[in-house]
């Protein structure tokens, strides 16, 4: 049997931690809030410009841009979006196995946060560079990433551009995801991603269809307005991104807190019930002492 | 009916039918009715106005696109404000930091000049609605 003492220590410990445990998911959880409103609020814009890009590349057949030309090269720089601090689950353990999974000699990265970055290092894979965002994420933070990995494209630097992103798509349920952000494929953009935030809405060959047969106008002109339009697809991808990673951070930390504070409480309870028993024989171990001794005295 | 949508990253501002719209759109401003040929404009920063029965509302816009199809108007755009949401002295101090800012940057640089003078003709459209307003 263990010590009384001992006992008591381990559950005032025990106690310590659920309360910090305990703080930690109230404040995640009124951050998972507003994460989650914002990635929500963004899908809306993200189906109109994706609707608004199939229209324009449905009706102008030969639109040639920069950004969507498909190159032989398949030199790779992969942007990896994790978080700055821990105590978040599986949630960067997932997308690590991920990236691993989907990344191959010649790929470089760039991160946003801090956990992946040091594993990345660890690794010894190249690391271009990386970047701070704010929380909440405004949507101008998004625009250096987007620059860079715009600059690098068009610079012939690297090929492919692609994305490693926590999906947000419950408070239970993140998806470590990969997409490819450059070049912009003028084939699939509006089909159904695997992935929710952007392009959430299933767009199909009819609607291409239905968009042709339409004969949109365009002002100032279909490539003036691809012009414009495509980095600002790049910048809000990238956005969009970053506030589903955001909201999944959010999410993970709240749900590991709360089942860290269950099981610290699971803990109390045992380690009580341990002490009870404990105190319990002490006082009948010293009753038997004090009756045999009277007996014997008789 | 023409059917009105307005959409910013942060949220979608409004979604009703309305009599009729003025765009400030990039060639220039212009009025859409309802049944409307199919258009894709791309729009710069300025006023945006519509009619709903017979009061109408102005909203200050920053750049982004619109589109027209089916009596469906959708505005992209990565701000609206109303008038009383504008706040006259944070825009007033916008604008001079950005001012401050595009001084500084190299002559090359062509998407951080855009980027900053994009900043200055947004806050420059919601101010002048502002002063409008009050008359």
């Amino acid at each position: 049997m263990a010590n009384l003492r001992d006992i008591r220590r381990r559950i005032k410990s025990v106690k310590n931690t659920a309360q910090i445990t305990r703080a930690m998911q109230l404040v995640a959880a009124a951050k998972m809030k507003k994460a989650q409103d914002q990635a929500l609020a963004g899908r809306a814009y993200a189906d109109q410009l994706n609707q608004v890009l199939v229209n324009l590349t449905a009706t102008s057949e030969d639109a040639a841009h920069p950004l969507l030309e498909k190159r032989e090269g398949t030199k790779t720089l992969m942007l990896v979006i994790s978080t700055d601090k821990g105590l978040c689950g599986g949630l960067n353990t997932n997308l690590m196995k991920k990236v691993i999974a989907e990344s191959g000699e010649n790929t470089d990265f760039i991160t946003v946060g801090r956990k992946l970055r040091m594993q990345l290092v660890t690794l010894g894979k190249e690391l271009k560079a990386d970047f701070e965002v704010k929380d909440p994420i405004p949507f101008s933070e998004a625009r250096p990433i987007a620059k860079y990995l715009t600059d690098v494209f068009l610079s012939g630097e690297y090929d492919v551009i692609q994305v490693a992103f926590n999906n947000f798509v419950s408070t239970m349920v993140q998806d470590p995801h990969v997409a490819q952000l450059l070049p912009i494929d003028a084939d699939t953009v509006g089909e159904k991603q695997d992935y929710e935030g952007v392009g959430n809405d299933e767009i199909g060959e009819t609607d291409k269809a239905a968009a042709l047969a339409k004969d949109y106008l365009f002002e100032p002109s279909a490539e003036g307005v691809l012009d414009t339009l495509l980095p600002l697809y790049v910048n809000y991808q990238i956005y969009q991104m970053l506030v589903e990673s955001r909201a999944s951070e959010h999410s993970a930390r709240m749900v590991s807190m709360k089942s860290a504070t269950d099981n610290a409480k699971k803990m109390i309870d045992e380690l009580t019930l341990q002490y009870n028993k404990a105190r319990q024989a002490a006082i009948t171990a010293e009753l038997l002492e004090i009756t045999t001794a009277m007996k014997a005295m008789e | 009916m023409l059917h009105l949508e307005i959409v910013t990253p942060e949220k979608k501002i409004f979604s009703d039918t309305v009599e009729d719209v003025y765009l400030p759109g990039s060639e220039g401003e212009m009025g859409i009715l309802q049944l409307h040929a199919a258009l894709v404009t791309s729009l710069a920063p300025g006023e945006l106005r519509y009619r709903k029965g017979s009061e109408t509302v102005e909203l200050a816009i920053g750049s982004g696109f619109a589109e027209i199809s089916d009596n469906k108007l959708t505005v992209l755009t990565d701000q609206a404000l109303g008038e009383d949401e504008i706040d006259e002295d944070a825009a007033q101090k916008a604008i001079e930091r950005a001012e401050k800012a595009l001084e500084g940057v190299e002559a090359g640089d062509k998407d951080e000049q855009a980027h900053l003078q994009n900043a200055i003709a947004v806050n420059l459209a919601a101010l002048r609605l502002r002063r409008k307003k009050r008359g």
